[in-house]
């Protein structure tokens, strides 16, 4: 393949080389090139191959709208599947690869898939492989089809960063309307972005060089930038905007040279839309040929890179546009032979491994490229997608955006202004915000016609022809949005920008209807490719859903525990006394350990939300399930919240400090949810200046004793406080002089505890004398899994594992308060409705079982007639290495009515045998409490 | 993302917003006599009306509870009020 003679462009620096591969063939560009302008100015024709018929493609156009030339980036070590050919600058070393090109893009094995082409119409896949069904077919199958290949290697690490802006104006697009926009409104004195997924300003002027105002287009837009920017403007280049959300929230990716992705979320007071025109193609058999590609695209690789894409070129002429390529081209020492598709359309291309001529009724013509210009298709998506409705012109061919959007404004191409001087003049009274009628440039209809020869593309990028779409109105999917779905038009990367307008022409002919009656299908964000790593930016691995850390972190670490997620929190799952040991022998060391003598847990994240106030009896006595209000100063008392449906919220202790001030001791991993629930009920019902809620748990840390011998334990910290049963009684707490220590006597293990709560700061300190003490008396430091069995041993429960959203107070055993309380509480009315009464209501049991533990989540089931149905599922299972059997927890229908019978359960396909039996399988007088 | 207005701290994303309810619901008490059909329709009936709505949100970072008035067909969002000073 033989390569053109580079022509300066004003872009390139023709004296210097830049060497790199494209499907392993070593090549050379020039700095500033486009991979695009690189491949072409190199003789390069076939790009890759088609998404479905691997038909080898080439370049179309120029900028975002390109659909065909995707390559794969390798650079360095980092890796990037499916790059724009045309927006991406050329790098010394890259190396290129086809997508889709099993071997390259030139030879393609698949390319038979094309020869069978009229046996896989749209939709054939979905019709053909359906038995035994599509997942047996689906690897294949996805095999061929598809784009790039991933980098296994992306994403581990955070390649883009997040920041938020907020602006007074934002002006997206650089062009001449965009950057009139920028200046005008920089000049009033207004903060304000200017925005371009462009490395420079000028927009279309960067391609075709044209004159404005007696000077080049490029010298122009320096000079505006250059005012723009005196002004105090604020210019992203290699920037684009791909989405607007509600309240003008824009979301924009931006390439500085050579620094990493960023995304901006910028919340703009007022935005102008000047993102441009698109250049349509025009339909005939065989379009899709590598060398037909967009005149204006044609002389942008003239004007800025130097390639001439041709040296026998057939311009199909169908917008005045056309002529400016002309001229540049035959300058350029190209022979140009015009067409006017309207009156002489295109009946054959001929094709031999290259582009060799085009037919049409009158005569042949033998060109190495076909330049179409189809007219210019506004670029609306952010204008719909900031809520802006669109108007169909018959004079313009194309939807308009309607004025009239809260502060967003569309000017220039985007508004149907092809005139350069009515552009700038409506980017001039954008920048003011104002609006400036202008009627929008009369344009040729040139549409698909069905009736012609031929394979039509529509679609380049998803491989969707005229024949398509009218097979699909055949089979009744003739709505512009079952269209889309069942042909795939307009559903590639490129978001149809060059196919739906077209696609929709051709759907309104075949039916019968005008345009816009067809309507268009959704305009959705992102409007060009984004990466998912520029999506996910830092919020990956750890960062992801960071945890909570407890203050006492190192000093776990320090006793070798092996730290996980506990709702939230990252806390000791249990400690290593030595480096090989196992896991089930460390957490059943510990578990003994915490019957036989002594255990130290790090119950820190246990919540501790205060409730202060002259009305805060009152308040909890709402709040809580369990009377409340009885409760003494210096007592604890078990309970339960509920939701106003009834269901359990949350269970945990309330201790009462004082007559105007308790504390919340919710679950740990539940403190912001309960108080939130707490705050929201004091604001609606009570007096907020009488009753206050406050979540103080980070402030503290909760060390727990539990075991026999804790009070020995406890003792020997000499903390000045009368361990006696008598003046700490089970349920009860104390707190030392001072308030730097509070003590409080519950027990979720069902042995003798101390909860001790201390300032966080204190807390290492603090944990080493209570290790000492714990380790004089044979004990040691228990992590999570171990409490887990202790708790789970007296039948105690987790909400949200041992309860699900139906769950009720009632169901686990604590119907008393229901029966009792007369006062008003969260969730009363629930409690006594049909629902709440059904006797078949799932309760709480346990299950005795031999053998191995039952696995969490097996269905207990129950046989009637020949239908097995599940009457219920195991919510918590362990192996008591106290009882030296399995131990678990259950719902089950009817639960305490079955106490004693065997059931059947079912996990995974086996089947097992269990006896109902109390959820209390340890102690059950509870006599260790006080041992 | 819309922005919310919160009466402690001003217009914020709606993301730092929990919905609660819609504004002028009352609780119906005492419980005893409360029909199951009241209650019913107090957990779970809401006008959600296409245009002007009266809803109650909790700014979540700060705790607070307002009145927002916005509609909901456009998106365009006005006051947010205490909902104690309700009439």
């Amino acid at each position: 393949m033989s390569a053109w003679p580079r022509l300066g462009g004003t872009e390139i620096d023709t004296g210097r080389s830049l060497t790199f591969r494209f499907d392993g063939t070593p090549l050379a560009g020039h700095p500033g090139d486009t991979v695009a302008s690189a491949l072409l100015g190199t003789g390069v024709r076939i790009i890759g191959r088609s998404f479905k018929y691997h038909r080898p493609r080439g370049v179309w156009g120029i900028g975002v709208e390109e659909p065909n030339a995707i390559v794969d980036i390798a650079q360095g070590k980092r890796r990037m599947p499916n790059c724009l050919a045309t927006t991406t600058r050329l790098v010394e070393g890259m190396e290129i690869e086809s997508v889709q090109g099993t071997q390259s893009a030139r030879r393609n094995r698949w390319s038979l898939l094309d020869r069978v082409a009229r046996f896989i119409p749209a939709a054939f896949y979905y019709k053909t492989f359906m038995w035994p069904d599509w997942h047996f077919y689906e690897p294949r199958i996805r095999a061929l089809a598809g784009l790039g290949r991933m980098d296994a290697e992306a994403g581990r690490e955070p390649l883009a960063a997040h920041r938020s802006a907020q602006s007074e104006v934002l002006i997206i697009g650089a062009g001449p309307a965009g950057l009139s926009a920028a200046v005008t409104a920089a000049e009033r004195g207004e903060a304000v972005w200017l925005v371009d997924y462009r490395d420079r300003p000028g927009g279309s002027l960067v391609d075709s060089g044209q004159a404005v105002l007696g000077q080049p287009g490029t010298v122009w837009a320096d000079e505006m930038l250059r005012r723009y920017l005196a002004a105090g403007g604020r210019y992203l280049s290699c920037a684009t905007a791909l989405g607007i959300a509600d309240h003008r929230l824009v979301w924009i990716s931006a390439e500085e040279a050579g620094g990493p992705e960023t995304l901006w979320k910028l919340r703009a007071g007022r935005i102008v839309l000047a993102p441009g025109a698109f250049e349509r193609p025009l339909t005939f058999a065989d379009n899709d040929r590598p060398g037909i590609m967009s005149a204006h695209a044609a002389l942008g690789y003239l004007t800025r890179f130097g390639v001439r894409v041709g040296k026998h070129v057939a311009l199909l002429s169908g917008h005045p546009s056309a002529e400016r390529t002309a001229a540049a081209l035959v300058q350029a020492g190209a022979d140009v032979t015009r067409l006017e598709p309207y009156e002489e359309p295109v009946e054959a291309v001929s094709w031999s491994g290259g582009l060799n001529g085009l037919r049409t009724a009158r005569r042949k013509i033998d060109c190495d490229a076909i330049l179409v210009a189809g007219g210019w298709t506004p670029s609306v998506h952010l204008h719909r997608q900031a809520g802006g409705k669109i108007d169909w012109s018959e004079d313009a061919q194309a939807f308009l955006p309607r004025t009239g959007l809260e502060r967003v404004r569309s000017a220039g191409a985007a508004s149907g202004l092809q005139d350069l001087n009515a552009a700038i003049r409506s980017g001039q009274a954008a920048g003011e915000d104002r609006d400036e009628p202008a009627p929008a440039s009369y344009q040729t209809a040139l549409w698909p016609d069905p009736r012609r020869k031929g394979r039509q593309w529509v679609d380049l990028q998803n491989d969707v022809t005229v024949s398509d779409i009218a097979l699909a109105v055949r089979e009744n999917f003739s709505s512009v949005e079952h269209l889309k779905r069942y042909t795939t038009l307009g559903m590639a990367s490129d978001q149809g920008k060059t196919s739906n307008m077209a696609g929709l022409a051709c759907l309104a002919q075949i039916t019968g209807q005008t345009i816009p009656e067809t309507g268009t299908t959704t305009f959705r964000p992102p409007c060009r490719p984004v990466s998912f790593t520029t999506i996910a930016g830092p919020r990956l691995g750890p960062l992801f859903s960071a945890p909570k850390r407890l203050e006492l972190e190192a000093r776990h670490l320090d006793a070798d525990a092996e730290l996980r997620g506990y709702g939230g929190w990252l806390r000791p799952a249990f400690y290593r006394t030595e480096p090989a040991e196992e896991e089930a022998a460390a957490v059943h060391r510990e578990a003994r350990t915490a019957r036989e003598t002594v255990a130290l847990y790090d119950g820190s994240p246990l919540g501790k939300i205060e409730v202060l106030g002259p009305d805060a009896e009152a308040f909890v006595e709402f709040v809580y399930y369990n009377t409340m209000r009885t409760l003494a100063p210096g007592r604890v008392r078990y309970g339960f919240m509920l939701t106003e449906g009834g269901a359990v919220f949350d269970d945990g202790v309330l201790l009462r400090m004082a007559p105007d001030r308790f504390v919340v001791s919710c679950s740990s991993s539940h403190v912001e949810a309960v108080a939130r629930h707490l705050d929201i009920w004091r604001q609606d019902r009570f007096d907020p200046d009488r009753v206050h809620v406050q979540d103080t748990t980070d402030g503290w840390a909760t060390l727990t004793l539990t075991g026999p011998r804790a009070r020995q334990a406890l003792l020997r910290l000499d903390l000045g406080i009368d361990l006696g049963d008598q003046q700490v009684p089970h349920m009860s707490h104390t707190v030392l002089p001072g308030g730097a220590l509070r003590l409080a006597r519950v027990s979720f293990t069902g042995d003798r505890s101390y909860e001790l709560t201390v300032p966080s700061p204190d807390a290492p300190l603090f944990w080493d004398r209570l290790s000492e003490a714990v380790a004089a008396e044979g004990g040691a430091p228990m992590g999570l899994e171990a409490l887990m069995i202790l708790r789970a041993e007296k039948g105690l429960i987790l909400v949200g594992k041992d309860t699900d959203g139906a769950t009720m107070p009632h169901d686990l055993g604590f119907g008393g308060p229901r029966d009792r309380k007369t006062g008003e509480y969260v969730g009363k009315r629930s409690l006594f409705t049909e629902e709440a009464n059904r006797r078949d209501r799932h309760a709480l049991v346990g299950l005795s079982v031999e053998g191995a533990p039952l696995a969490p989540g097996a269905h207990i089931v129950e046989q009637a007639g020949s239908t097995r149905s599940s009457i219920g599922f195991v919510t918590s299972s362990y192996r008591s290495p106290w009882l030296d059997r399995p131990i678990a927890l259950a719902l089950i229908r009817q639960g305490r009515e079955r106490s004693g019978s065997n059931v059947e359960l079912v996990h995974l396909g086996q089947a097992r045998q269990a006896t109902v039996v109390s959820p209390c399988a340890f102690d059950p007088d509870w006599s260790r409490l006080n041992a | 993302m819309q922005l919310f207005p919160c009466r402690l701290c001003g217009l914020r994303p709606e993301t730092e917003f929990r919905y609660l309810s819609e504004a002028g619901t009352d609780r119906p008490e005492p419980s005893d006599n409360v029909s199951a059909a009241e209650w019913s329709a107090y957990l779970h009936t809401e006008r959600n009306p296409r245009g002007p709505a009266r809803e109650i949100w909790c700014h979540v970072p700060c705790g607070t509870i307002s009145i927002i008035e916005r509609d909901t067909a456009t998106g365009a969002v006005s006051g947010a009020t205490d909902p104690r000073a309700a009439p």
